[in-house]
């Protein structure tokens, strides 16, 4: 049976690039475990988890995309069969789609992961530099929300604060407090900081990430 | 200034918000809706109204009443969209509203897909409606200039009394880039002299029409309106010309490609060969003596769009056919690596020696 990470947050805030690093860092603890990243994102068409699915399947985790993603039907149509992925796997890590409206189809599931999971770790990743969640307060209402949309409850915050690629170790200081805060106005407690490893920056449960999630032009040439 | 980690679509809703934009009209439509999505969520918030409408006809013909009263309007629609927004674009042209358009563009013809795409250029630049009549056209290749480009598509609108249409492409509306916003205030120039925003007993009525009964009264209004492209030709290109002083290889793109064909630039400098990059930024005018300047010691051109090739008429216009122009383009959706842009680079450089 597996533990279940459930990645949800504000659309933009960077909830792939996270559940991509959360399950390559699981994976590289304990290289023998069975992990399925799960693509829930039916609301966004562009930079997904399913994009990534050679590079995971390299590292022998299992990609669960809808049958639809990446292709030009821009519907959004569920075919998972969450209990046997919960069944078949020691790490579920579930990418939701961003917002309340992209947490909707996470509640289709919400009985079966209370029900079938070992562990039920459902994250919330903030981003203090996103435009709409710029103070703590708009980020718990944020969560609220997706809370109600899910009927499932967050259990931890994931400080994912960055400026993309110009981000500096100033930029994710002065996000430690806004993320403190929002623990309070939430009673959750921070999960993670992550930090792009090329930070060399280190505080108080730092999660060190690559960033994947890049434009092509970005993109190593090969 | 404070910086932001944004998708492009929304950059260009809170940049609208910024420059005074009063009125969004909307129809969802993929790779586009987040601008709709934040226009819904922080128009009533700030003063502006949000609305969505039964169809994209129904919000470009809104954006042309509430243009007529002489506000700040918008609408946004991605590809198949803003082809049935074409008989609303024309008709503003007509009546010589400003008024800003958004096209964030997707594969086509028809349907097509919902990848990035640059297959629109011809209808931009050419074809915005029926009728002799023009646009602006101003095609960011950022997220910074998509904030930045609204701005100045409302004044440019305001100060020829034309519509202006930012010219974005799936890439550019979907990625997520730092941006910042500029706190300056844009050009609002008065309108009381043509807007019908009430006469209240103490003037004539003013009318926003684009119908004339009588076929030289057309004519003529017509030909001013082909005085004032003839001013907009002359004063509003805009360009940005990337290592293009000792260039044998003058590549040309616009909008996301122009980021791709630059990485490939750079990599092919590495390699030594001499290629630089120019960037139309107006597509409407287009800066067509800059191209000539700087095409001047390049022995060839490589035209690069998202597209069979469109904006490459306008590369041979500028040039008047001097030099050979090459193209490289992907299409439906499908977006070259920089490594296709490069490979093609060198391929020309060998044959240049």
């Amino acid at each position: 049976m597996a533990k279940a990470y459930v990645i949800t947050g504000h659309y933009g805030s960077g909830k792939t690039n996270f559940s991509v690093n959360l399950a390559l860092s699981l994976k590289q603890k304990q290289p023998d475990c069975k992990i399925t990243v799960c693509d829930l994102d039916i609301v966004n068409p562009y930079f997904r988890t399913a994009d990534f699915k050679a590079m995971l399947e390299d590292k022998n985790i299992t990609l669960a995309a809808p049958e639809f993603a990446n292709t030009n039907l821009d519907i959004p149509a569920l075919n998972f069969d969450m209990s046997a992925l919960l069944d078949e796997n020691d790490y579920l890590i579930i990418d939701v789609g961003g917002d309340d409206s992209g947490a909707t189809a996470l509640g289709v599931y919400a009985d079966t992961l209370m029900e079938k999971s070992k562990d039920l770790e459902m994250l919330y990743v903030v981003n203090m530099y996103r435009k709409l969640t710029e103070s703590p307060n708009e980020s718990a209402e944020l969560l609220r929300e997706i809370e109600a949309a899910s009927r499932l409850k967050a259990t931890g915050i994931v400080n994912n604060s960055n400026l993309g690629k110009i981000t500096t170790a100033e930029n994710v200081e002065d996000s430690i407090s806004y993320a403190d805060e929002l623990c309070k106005l939430t009673g959750l407690s921070l999960f993670a900081t992550a930090i792009q490893r090329s930070l060399n920056l280190y505080c108080p449960k730092a999660f060190l990430c690559d960033v994947f999630v890049k434009p092509i032009w970005e993109k190593e040439m090969r | 200034m404070e910086k932001y980690l944004m998708k492009g679509n929304e950059a260009l809703g809170e940049a609208a918000i910024r420059a005074g934009c009063k009125c969004f009209f909307g129809y969802p439509i993929t790779p586009q809706t987040e601008l709709s999505a934040y226009m819904a969520k922080q128009m009533p918030k700030r003063g502006g109204v949000f609305l969505q409408a039964e169809s994209e006809l129904a919000a470009v013909n809104m954006t042309l009443g509430a243009a007529s009263t002489g506000i700040r309007a918008m609408t946004s629609s991605s590809s198949p969209g803003i082809s049935l927004k074409t008989e609303g674009v024309s008709y503003m042209a007509g009546c010589d509203l400003p008024a800003v358009i958004v096209n964030v563009q997707r594969g086509g013809p028809g349907l097509g897909s919902i990848q990035p795409s640059q297959a629109d250029y011809f209808q931009a630049t050419r074809a915005m409606g029926h009728g002799d009549a023009y646009i602006i056209v101003l095609a960011p290749n950022s997220v910074q200039e998509m904030a930045d480009f609204v701005g100045l598509a409302f004044d440019l609108a305001d100060k020829y009394r034309i519509p202006a249409m930012l010219l974005a492409d799936g890439l550019l509306g979907q990625m997520m880039e730092p941006v910042s916003f500029s706190d300056e205030k844009t050009d609002f120039v008065n309108k009381d002299d043509w807007a019908a925003n009430g006469h209240k007993n103490k003037r004539e009525h003013n009318i926003v029409n684009s119908l004339y009964l009588d076929a030289p009264t057309l004519e003529s209004k017509v030909q001013a309106r082909f005085e004032k492209y003839k001013i907009i030709e002359q004063n509003e290109r805009r360009c940005e010309k990337y290592m293009c002083d000792d260039a044998d290889i003058l590549v040309t793109a616009y909008g996301a490609t122009a980021r791709i064909a630059k990485t490939a630039v750079d990599h092919a400098r590495q390699k030594g060969i001499k290629v630089g990059l120019f960037r139309p930024i107006t597509l409407y005018p287009f800066p067509r003596q800059e191209l000539a300047d700087a095409a001047k010691g390049a022995k060839i051109i490589l035209d690069t769009e998202l597209s069979m090739g469109q904006m490459i008429e306008d590369v041979k216009l500028s040039t008047n056919c001097t030099l050979p122009v090459e193209f490289y383009g992907r299409t439906g959706g499908v977006v070259p690596a920089p490594e296709e842009i490069l490979a093609k680079i060198e391929q020309l450089n060998g044959g240049l020696n």
